[in-house]
Order: C-alpha cells, then sequence, then structure tokens
C-alpha cells in the first residue's frame, strides 16, 4: 500500500483538479444570471433577463433552428450509415476489414481543422455553393464515427449465440433481427444517437469551414465573443449550450453504460487497428 | 440476424421457409441465402460516402496544396509547383510559427500528462468502486460540456475585471495581465483537453493487477521505486494514447488562439483559417493544413514503434 502521507497527497490532487474542471463551467452558469452587462467578477447580482433577451433575439433563433436542423440531419444520416456499417464489419468477414475499422475513425483522429479545409477545398474543387447541406455533410462525417463506435461495441458484447438460438427455433433473418438483435443493441442505438447530436450541435471548427453565410449557434457565439458583442446574451446563450452538450450524454451514459461515452478511449482503440 | 462464425465467410444454412409474419418474404429469402449481398447492401452506402466525400476531400487537400492562386483574381490556378512549401520552409515567420505549435503542443501534453497521472492513479487504485464511478462522470461531464463554452469560461476569467484577479487582489497579490498572452492559451489548452489524458491513463493503470505491484513490493521495492520501474513502464501506452489526443487537438486548433490568444495569436491553425477566411489562399492553407497531417502521422509511427500500440 501507498504510505499514508501519498495518499492524503493524491486526495488533495483529486479535490483541486475536480475544482479546476468545475469552476470555469459553475462560473458560465452563474454569468448567465448576471445583472450586470459588463462581464467582471464578483457580479453585483441576478436576474434572468439574459435568457429572455437571448431567445427574442432573432439571430440568436435563426442559428439556434439551424443548429438543431443540422444536428438532426446529421444524425439521422450517422445512424442510418452508421449502423449499416458496424453491424456489417460485425457479422461479416470480407477483405479490407481491418482498414475499414481504421478508416472510419479518422475524421475523429485527425484535428478537426483537417476535416473541415479538406472538404472546404473538396467543396471548392466540385464548385458546390456551401449551405446547409454542406454543414450536414461535414458533420455526418464524424458523427458516423461515433455511432459506429457505439453499436460496434454493443455488437461484440452481445453473445452470438442467442441470435443462433432464435434461427434454431425457426425464426427468419428479419424476424431475429427485429426480435433479437435489435432489443439487444437498443439503447446502444439510442446513446450513439444522442452522443452524435451533442457533437454536431456543439461543433465549431468543422462548420467554421463548411457554413456559408449562415450561422450555426457555436457560430453566432464564436462571432460575438470575437467581436465582443454581445457578451451578456453569449453568457445565457452558452449556458443553455453547456446543458444541451451534457443532458445527452448524461443521458446516453445512464442509458448505455458510461463505457459509451469515452470518445477519446474508444477513438484510439481504434487507431491501433 | 444470426452471423458466421470469425473465419468463415461461408453461407449461413438458409432459414426456416419464407412463411406469413413478415414483409417481402421474397427479397428477405434472397437476401438471407447470399451473405456478400447482404454485407454489400449494408456497406455500400457508408463506404461510399466516405470514399466519395471524405476521402475524395483529402485527396483534394493533398493536390490543391501544390496548386497556387492568382495574386491578382485570387483563383485558383491549377498549376503543379512548390511555391507553398518553399514559402512554409524559407520564411522565418512561417518557421517560427510551426516551431511555436508544436512547442506548444509538446507542452501542453507534458502539462496534462503530469496533472492526469496523480488524479488516474487515485482513481484506479485508492478510490472506492462507488467514488471511482462518480470520479469518472466528473471527468466525462467536462470533456463532452460545450467547446465554446469552456473557452468562453476562461476569457472571463482571465479578463482584467475577472475572477482570476479578483482572487489575486484578495490575497494581496497585484493583478496579471495573462488575456491574450500564450501563457492563457497554454492553460485553457491544458484545461480543455486534460480528460482525453485522464481517461486512456486512467484504463492503462486500471488493467494492472494489484498482484504485480504487490510482488514489487515484496521483493522489496519502495513505493518510488515501484512506480518507476513497475507502474510507469505499464502506464506508458496509456500516456501515449492520451498524448495523441492533447498533441493533435492542440495543433489543429485555432480558436482557443483567437479567444484566449487574442488577433496577434499565431499558430498553425491561426495561419490556415486566415488564408482561407481572409486571403482566400486555399492552397496555402491546404499545403499549412499538410504539416500537422505530417507530424501526426510521424508521431504515430513513432508510438508504434515504441510498442505503445500492442501494449494497449
Amino acid at each position: 500500500m501507498e504510505p499514508r502521507g501519498l495518499r492524503i497527497a493524491l486526495r488533495i490532487w483529486v479535490v483541486l483538479v475536480l475544482l479546476l474542471l468545475f469552476v470555469p463551467i459553475a462560473l458560465i452558469l452563474l454569468y448567465a444570471f448576471d445583472r450586470s452587462n459588463v462581464e467582471s467578477w464578483p457580479i453585483p447580482g441576478f436576474t434572468v433577463r439574459w435568457f429572455s433577451v437571448a431567445w427574442h433575439d432573432p439571430d440568436v433563433r435563426q442559428a439556434l433552428l439551424l443548429s438543431v436542423k443540422v444536428g438532426l440531419l446529421a444524425t439521422v444520416i450517422a445512424m442510418g450509415l452508421g449502423t449499416a456499417v458496424a453491424y456489417a464489419v460485425h457479422s461479416f468477414r470480407f477483405f479490407g476489414r481491418e482498414a475499414i475499422s481504421f478508416f472510419l475513425v479518422l475524421p475523429l483522429a485527425l484535428p478537426g481543422i483537417i476535416t473541415g479545409i479538406a472538404l472546404s477545398s473538396f467543396f471548392a474543387f466540385r464548385g458546390i455553393q456551401l449551405s446547409i447541406v454542406t454543414i450536414v455533410i461535414g458533420h455526418a462525417t464524424f458523427c458516423i464515427v461515433v455511432v459506429y463506435n457505439n453499436i460496434i461495441a454493443r455488437l461484440r458484447r452481445v453473445p452470438g449465440s442467442l441470435a443462433e438460438a432464435s434461427m434454431d427455433l425457426g425464426a427468419r433473418g428479419w424476424q431475429t433481427m427485429r426480435f433479437v438483435t435489435l432489443p439487444m443493441v437498443a439503447t446502444s442505438l439510442v446513446s450513439g444517437a444522442l452522443l452524435a447530436f451533442a457533437l454536431s450541435f456543439d461543433e465549431v471548427i468543422v462548420t467554421v469551414f463548411t457554413a456559408g453565410a449562415q450561422n450555426t449557434l457555436p457560430l453566432w457565439i464564436f462571432g460575438a465573443i470575437r467581436l465582443g458583442q454581445q457578451l451578456p446574451e453569449v453568457n445565457a446563450v452558452v449556458s443553455v449550450i453547456i446543458a444541451a452538450t451534457i443532458i445527452p450524454v448524461a443521458l446516453a451514459a445512464r442509458i448505455a453504460g458510461s463505457g459509451s461515452v469515452t470518445r477519446s478511449a474508444r477513438a484510439v482503440e481504434k487507431a491501433r487497428g | 440476424m444470426g452471423r458466421p462464425r470469425p473465419g468463415g465467410g461461408r453461407p449461413e444454412p438458409p432459414a426456416a421457409a419464407p412463411g406469413p409474419g413478415g414483409g417481402w418474404p421474397g427479397l428477405s429469402a434472397a437476401l438471407w441465402r447470399r451473405p456478400w449481398a447482404r454485407a454489400t447492401l449494408l456497406l455500400t452506402p457508408a463506404l461510399a460516402w466516405f470514399v466519395l466525400i471524405y476521402l475524395a476531400a483529402l485527396v483534394v487537400l493533398l493536390i490543391t496544396a501544390f496548386w497556387r492562386i492568382n495574386a491578382f483574381t485570387t483563383n485558383i490556378e491549377r498549376v503543379w509547383n512548390l511555391g507553398n512549401f518553399t514559402l512554409i520552409f524559407e520564411n522565418p515567420a512561417y518557421r517560427d510559427i510551426v516551431l511555436r505549435t508544436v512547442g506548444m503542443a509538446a507542452a501542453v501534453t507534458v502539462a496534462d500528462a503530469i496533472i492526469a497521472f496523480p488524479f488516474a492513479y487515485y482513481m484506479a487504485r485508492l478510490a472506492s468502486h462507488r467514488t471511482r464511478t462518480v470520479l469518472y462522470v466528473a471527468i466525462l461531464l467536462p470533456l463532452w460540456a460545450s467547446y465554446l463554452a469552456k473557452v468562453y469560461a476562461w476569457l472571463l476569467i482571465f479578463t482584467h475585471d475577472g475572477l482570476l484577479n479578483w482572487s489575486l487582489g484578495k490575497a494581496g497579490v497585484g493583478p496579471v495581465n495573462l488575456i491574450y498572452t500564450n501563457w492563457a492559451v497554454f492553460i485553457v489548452f491544458c484545461y480543455i483537453w486534460l480528460p482525453f489524458m485522464i481517461i486512456p491513463v486512467y484504463a492503462a493503470l486500471e488493467r494492472i493487477p494489484s498482484s504485480q505491484i504487490e510482488a514489487s513490493q515484496d521483493l522489496g521495492a519502495r513505493t518510488w521505486r515501484t512506480l518507476r520501474l513497475v507502474i510507469l513502464p505499464l502506464v506508458l501506452p496509456g500516456l501515449v494514447a492520451g498524448s495523441i489526443f492533447t498533441f493533435s487537438l492542440t495543433l489543429g486548433d485555432f480558436i482557443t488562439p483567437i479567444l484566449i490568444g487574442g488577433t496577434g495569436s499565431n499558430f498553425m491553425g491561426n495561419v490556415i483559417e486566415q488564408s482561407v477566411g481572409i486571403a482566400n489562399n486555399v492552397p496555402f492553407a491546404a499545403a499549412m493544413a499538410l504539416i500537422p497531417v505530417a507530424i501526426m502521422a510521424v508521431y504515430l509511427l513513432g508510438a508504434r514503434a515504441l510498442g505503445a500500440f500492442r501494449a494497449l
């Protein structure tokens, strides 16, 4: 066992790191209710006014609407493609199977700016105008990875003997799929979708390169902070975004186990091939 | 659906004869008897997406880096040349930017490893099962919380009248002007990527059997000796895995440098973003973007050579 002094030191270290992790997030939530319109500490008093201001700001509304649309579309595409490919990679042995696993993880393993600039040059090369379609394409590309990772991890844990038993009992392929396999992977489908939406809803780097004139919510926030304008509104919007990104993840962790939301560890596992 | 055993691409025994209870029995049965047809049907959409969009985009990026723009019209001229690369390597300003970015990525990686290790060690070896779960969630929430929100929070902390200077004032120390400095950028990077380091290090620590550590202690090794000779070598793959993320994410980021480092901050990401957004020089941006790709390729090969991947 570790000496007592070391154990105490480690405990203090853990508390300090936790403080480091959560003080900035707590601070954002406090600033959202800041009565003053100047960003300084300590805040003089509390109000919910800025939420209302932000809610009635047409720019914020439009950006929010676009973000939700993009998030939903990207999630739907990622679910369709990611589920199919996860199922195929899990069920069949074919040439290039390992390469697919590695290849699919690239958009998450390479810095976002690479995906962004690559797609941007690609759209320019093909003469495709930047629009909501290009944003969705960019987001879906990395959302597929999250869905794929979640579902294949689950499929690997589900014993294949159950499907075989179902077949032995006379169920046809689609029936086994629907009544045996699907229920067993259902939670990973839900958590995959939640994570994909959270990732898309928060994405800024890829969006910078794939959005035309429209703003998603992160682009609006980035612009406002960059110019130092409408910061009280930014406080309110950003605190809502924190909730919008944390709640789906907390749900996903509850539904499918916390292992399903470790986006880094999982990607590394894949990247090593 | 059942699945073939590992290693076998052989067709499955046909399922029971098509009967009532399912749609398209003919199609269903036909597909069922041909696994390759099912596999093709399932794989084609996603692979087409990846090859026709993502891979094609990466290829276009690679090609574009060897083109140039017309200085007057800023239209892309499809003329092969190495001008973008010679500019990056011969212009001292760009060389400095590359070195500064790599230095920042290295510094962030080392700092995060130092912060993460004791935390992960406590989590894996001292915490009760319940505490461990709580700590795990405590790492995951900041990991997923909005990136922009986290960066913005630090802007509020570092700003002249922010929490930091208020705290320093209470402690009787004069105010510091951290905002819009590279130190501030460094701190924010460390903060944002920390969970990416903690998780793999924790995973590596958790996998060490306690018996191995007990054996080391039974053989007379004290805590530090056990740490250095037994634990660290076993955790190295986890540290390398985490470093891949801290390093790669720092190399490509430009949001944090812009918001925390200010308009004067100069990292590779800034150059790429400005080349696209302001100068409209996509070929130069593409050439610049290939540098982090090349660095990461070397980094990954190095990690593989160290045996880090195999051991993980």
